[in-house]
């Protein structure tokens, strides 16, 4: 595994991880490119920067812990946990294949180094504070980041947890909202709005960090100051593009669950050369 | 019936005071009704390890599910009722799709909360939980299996579904052989007519085999506590000897214990089978022991429908 805290060495890795992204959903003919590509920089940075963990001890107690709660966006997961060394490579291609371990959504019990299966939108807060909070009892410090989509949050639960974190201080949690305006049915702001988002979680107890979701420096940035803020949760706003990376694809709607065929996916790779 | 009565809750809640000493790893989760589930006790006596939610019951359960990833034992506490159904995708798509050691404690369950109304009612939930993989259902008969059933599912490597009563119901199994997950317990051997019954209406049960033994029906009572996995071998032996089974429970007759101790006999062997429990309705508000007679579940009304049951000629 490639841990490295050099933007231009992370920005490699996410160039190759949009590539595999776009190669094992056009082989499954059916997926999320568009969520995955937006949050490349968030996952190469935390699995290659940021993150305590250890490939080859999967189970380690202190281990850091990530969520990806919006768990349609596995192939970023999958591309990402690929290139660490947790499962291999060559098997990505058989996305969504019967007895494929790249399942529709992230399952434990086909990649047991998974922290959790998921894939039922809104939960993977109030699991991921449960996670910080058991480090807390445990006297562990081990910290958890929890990816949230955007049209996630419109989800109850997801506030019932900001509420939750807050009122207990639960400052060894990040939520890192994925913010890339575009959900199912079209623009997040046409169907149900979040702004003012930042303020919502500033209201809710959080403290906020708005940035660049595709910038590797700032995201390296807000996550250190995520760390070093004690007392409350951070929740990181990261300003993303829907489809990032491939033209055609960027803030297209359409590719939010449609598979690239294997023209476009032609042509995205050679943009992603 | 003069035995004496406790409330699976106030034992639920004892055991849990009890328990926090020996079970370092044992954290309680409650919606702000741990006054009524009697969790508030454990609450005081180990507040770091208590966490009262407030009304957000799905936030509640997968947190529980976070704590029980990094090796804790959490108790999740509130309705029955609300556990059910406001909890269904948590429990469904974290805790038992993750196979997490959470026991899920539903309090208040059948038409315990009686004079809340239907809304308050869980009449459901077995059915509800019975269905998702890797859950275990418990429906303990008295407050001392419901403890016993407790101490086994803060042991046990998966989720458990606990359903509590919040009433005084009549202690049977003090000096009983203690509860067995998994096995049904044999309270009387006959050969006329097996009644299998699952929870409070035990005790309804046992006085209405009592009555028909006087009138020279003898019964093959079983108490059923262990609705998932079943005991099918045992029912099947019952079912195969007497031909005959009438189920009893406080719960819809859709999927509850009725419908799991169908399955398990109507699959190997081959008898009549009658359920009795709330037919497919809502309940109502008013005092417990009445509701339950309304709705059918009282120990006359077991006596009448094995009666029947009797007249039907054996496959």
């Amino acid at each position: 595994m490639l841990k490295t805290s050099d933007p231009a060495e992370l920005q490699l890795i996410a160039k190759q991880t949009r590539r595999l992204i776009i190669e094992m959903i056009t082989a499954a003919k059916s997926g999320h490119p568009g969520g995955s590509l937006s949050a490349v920089e968030i996952l190469v940075t935390l699995y290659n920067d940021v993150l305590r963990h250890d490939p080859a001890n999967p189970r380690w107690p202190d281990r850091d812990r990530f969520i990806l709660s919006k768990g349609h966006a596995c192939p970023v997961l999958y591309a990402v946990m690929a290139q660490c060394g947790y499962t291999p490579v060559e098997e990505l291609k058989n996305l969504r294949k019967l007895g494929s371990i790249y399942q529709g959504h992230p399952d434990v019990r086909f990649i047991p180094a998974l922290e959790a299966s998921t894939g039922s939108l809104g939960q993977g807060l109030s699991l991921g504070i449960g996670m910080a909070l058991a480090a807390r009892l445990n006297q562990s410090p081990s910290r958890t980041y929890v990816v949230l989509g955007d049209g996630e949050i419109q989800e109850g639960q997801i506030w019932e947890a900001a509420m939750f974190g807050a009122y207990h201080h639960v400052d060894n949690v990040v939520a890192i909202v994925d913010y890339n305006k575009i959900q199912l049915d079209g623009f997040v702001k046409d169907i149900l709005d979040l702004e003012p988002l930042v303020d919502k979680w500033k209201s809710f107890g959080w403290h906020v960090i708005d940035v660049d979701g595709h910038s590797i420096p700032a995201l390296q940035k807000a996550f250190a100051e995520a760390s070093a803020t004690k007392g409350k949760p951070t929740a990181i706003i990261a300003q993303t593009i829907k489809g990032k990376g491939v033209s055609f694809m960027e803030n297209n709607p359409k590719y939010h669950g449609v598979a690239p065929t294997a023209d476009e996916c032609t042509k995205a790779l050679q943009e992603l050369a | 019936m003069t035995a004496a009565t406790a409330a699976m809750r106030d034992a639920f809640g004892t055991a849990l005071l009890e328990l926090g000493a020996t079970c370092p790893d044992l954290v309680v989760l409650d919606a702000d009704v741990a006054t009524s589930t009697r969790t508030s006790a454990f609450g005081k006596k180990y507040p770091e390890r208590f966490f009262n939610v407030g009304v957000a019951e799905a936030n509640m359960t997968d947190i529980a599910a976070g704590f029980a990833t990094c090796g804790l034992r959490p108790v999740v506490s509130t309705f029955g009722l609300f556990l059910s159904l406001k909890c269904a995708d948590q429990i469904r798509n974290i805790i038992a799709y993750n196979n997490l050691p959470v026991v899920l404690a539903g309090n208040y369950a059948g038409f315990s909360d009686s004079y809340d109304g239907a809304s308050h009612q869980a009449i459901l939930d077995i059915s509800i939980l019975r269905a998702m993989p890797n859950m275990a259902v418990i429906v303990p008969g008295d407050a001392v299996e419901l403890r016993q059933a407790l101490e086994f599912a803060l042991k046990r490597n998966g989720p458990t579904y606990l359903r509590i009563c919040r009433n005084p119901t009549p202690v049977l199994f003090d000096d009983a052989p203690p509860f067995e997950f998994g096995r049904v317990r044999k309270l009387r051997d006959g050969s006329d007519l097996t009644i299998a019954v699952s929870g409070v209406p035990t005790f309804m049960a046992i006085e209405a085999a009592r009555r028909l033994a006087a009138r020279g029906v003898s019964v093959d009572l079983l108490e059923v506590s262990t609705l998932k996995p079943v005991d099918a071998q045992a029912l099947v032996e019952s079912a195969s000897k007497t031909g005959r089974v009438l189920t009893v429970e406080e719960h819809t007759i859709v999927g509850g214990a009725g419908g799991a101790i169908a399955e398990a006999i109507s699959s190997r062997c081959r008898a009549v089978i009658d359920r009795l429990g709330i037919e497919d309705c809502f309940g109502e508000s008013g005092d417990y022991v009445l509701l339950l007679e309304k709705y059918g579940i009282s120990s006359l009304n077991i006596e009448r429908r094995a009666d029947a049951l009797l007249e039907r000629t054996r496959p």
